[in-house]
């Protein structure tokens, strides 16, 4: 196992997001603020409360999966990407690195950056609304489980694409509404009973439930079922990536 | 001396149906520098990728210092370094950064003074803390050098080292890669400046269609393929050549004042006495003689026309 390879690889992709400190920090607070602003006071001030919790601090954890989410793929997909377009990917391929060292040095580099993120989302959130948070190693289970989750998938789309079109068109058409549609925002029982049931083929609604009751003990479905939905999801990603690994798809001519 | 790097029956057919390598085999030995020499799209930059790892072969096999590089890919690119064609760097990392996370990429402890020193013979050591994106192509071209140096390696390639690169870089690079030699580091190079394989390798290959024609030690080379040509310069114009000289296939210049004859150094049938004893008795006035001998591009040429 060449450990110094992973650490060189994560430590340089976490150069990158210090590099860029103030943008990854300022855009989830920006935008967390104007949520809060525009959901949790404008808006929400006039929707009654969910489950007994109010509106505002109902949509933090949806909040920070929709941010986790995104941000997880976008991480870990450009961080692949970046040295296929550029060609530095060269130095990665004939170095004495295994595919499964590069793959934990930028997944695990994407999913920090995700925690750190999430971090910040739930910190600035704490200044709009008083959060307490039910079952706080269940939230970090959850947390983490989807960071890592999500970090593969990225890695994989960054794998695939072999342009910045294809980069960005998963987060956008796919990921992007199934985020929106998966409860983050509401309680899957103010739909209507037949979008209540199609809204249990969106898997991000099992994530966004299972965290959610981490923090107010409310879910759409079980905790049990969400954990094991993240843990399948987990290991589709990673039955993919070792499909990938086997036969050199998109890796090696 | 001892093989290195051994290639036997190595094959590449890319997806697209393109065979870029047919069945070469080449044994690299220890300590030479070995120029590969072929226009483009010969294949030399396929070869170099397979070697280091890059691109996965079709069939055939490779093994550096014994180790093969699939099953044993940990030992055989610890002993590679590569000096790619292309000006691929991070934009954005210093010189000292990238360095640092190539030397770290191979397994290496960080150490920092072997590092500034390398630095230092690359002229590179007041560029340390630029920006990579800040820096001119011909010291982009050094930092890769750095890169590719920065784990010791035992065996270099340099494809293309010298594409595009100023005359003062190309002498610069020229003297790293003769230390390098002579701190046993084998270096393989593939070029399409037939000059530069001619002052600096010690064999050379010469690939053409994904096919290896032959390799050879320089100077054998030279000798074996290397034509000679004699070139009298007369005193009075000439019309026609003396019958006498008729069979030694000799040709006229335009101007009837230069004869000259085209022979193979090697070839047993080459009697330059007997030509001179023949020119000497057809009582021709001579006022000089030269002898060019053809350079490795003329005989590359030859090679790939004929093939």
């Amino acid at each position: 196992m060449n450990f110094m390879a992973i650490k060189v690889i994560y430590f340089n992709e976490m150069l990158r997001f210090w590099k860029t400190l103030f943008q990854s920090i300022a855009s989830p607070v920006i935008s967390t603020a104007l949520y809060f602003v525009v959901f949790g006071s404008a808006i929400g001030s006039r929707i009654e409360n969910i489950d007994g919790v109010s509106y505002g601090l109902f949509i933090v954890p949806g909040l920070t999966m929709l941010s986790v989410l995104t941000q997880s793929i976008s991480n870990a997909s450009f961080g692949i990407f970046f040295p296929k377009f550029t060609g530095t990917i060269y130095e990665l391929l004939s170095a004495p690195v295994s595919f499964y060292e590069t793959l934990i040095g930028y997944v695990g580099a994407a999913a920090t950056k995700s925690l750190i993120l999430a971090t910040i989302i739930l910190v600035t959130a704490s200044l709009f609304v008083e959060l307490n948070i039910a079952h706080p190693f269940w939230m970090l289970g959850f947390l983490v489980l989807t960071c890592i989750s999500f970090s593969l998938f990225g890695f994989i789309i960054g794998l695939w694409a072999d342009n910045f079109e294809k980069l960005q068109i998963i987060p956008l058409l796919i990921i992007t509404p199934l985020v929106f549609l998966g409860g983050s925002f509401y309680s899957i029982s103010m739909l209507p009973p037949l979008w209540q049931k199609v809204t249990l083929f969106n898997p991000v609604l099992y994530l966004v439930s299972g965290f959610r009751w981490s923090f107010f003990e409310i879910s759409d479905v079980g905790v049990g079922l969400s954990l094991l939905m993240v843990l399948l999801f987990l290991s589709v990603c990673i039955a993919l990536i070792a499909w990938i690994f086997h036969t050199g798809y998109k890796l090696k001519q | 001396m001892s093989s290195i790097v051994s290639i036997k029956d190595l094959s590449k057919t890319y997806n697209s149906g393109f065979e870029a390598l047919k069945n070469i085999n080449l044994d690299i030995k220890k300590g030479e520098i070995l120029a590969l020499l072929g226009p483009n799209g010969a294949g030399k930059t396929t070869l170099i990728s397979i070697i280091c790892g890059i691109v996965s072969p079709t069939s055939g096999s490779v093994t550096v210092d014994g180790n093969d590089i699939i099953t044993d890919f940990r030992k055989t690119r610890a002993m590679i370094g590569l000096v790619p064609q292309e000006l691929t760097l991070g934009t954005f990392d210093t010189v000292w950064g990238t360095v640092r996370f190539s030397r770290g990429l191979f397994g290496y402890k960080r150490d920092d003074a072997y590092l500034e020193q390398l630095l230092k013979d690359l002229s590179l050591y007041d560029k340390k803390d630029s920006e990579i994106r800040a820096l001119s192509g011909g010291m982009k071209r050094r930092v890769l050098i750095a890169k590719a140096l920065s784990h010791n390696p035992e065996v270099l390639f340099l494809d293309e080292p010298t594409a595009g690169v100023d005359v003062e870089l190309r002498k610069d690079m020229w003297k790293i890669v003769n230390e390098l030699k002579s701190k046993g580091v084998t270096i393989i190079l593939t070029t399409h400046y037939i000059e530069e394989a001619e002052e600096i390798a010690d064999r050379v290959g010469v690939i053409n269609n994904g096919e290896l024609l032959l390799v050879e030690q320089k100077v054998h080379l030279m000798e074996s393929l290397g034509k000679k040509q004699l070139v009298i310069e007369l005193k009075e114009s000439l019309a026609k050549v003396p019958s006498s000289l008729d069979k030694y296939n000799i040709e006229l210049s335009d101007d009837g004042m230069h004869i000259s004859y085209t022979f193979i150094v090697k070839d047993e049938e080459t009697d330059i006495s007997d030509l001179l004893q023949e020119i000497t008795n057809s009582e021709l006035h001579l006022k000089d003689l030269k002898i060019v001998q053809s350079s490795l591009e003329d005989i590359f040429v030859d090679l790939v026309k004929e093939k």
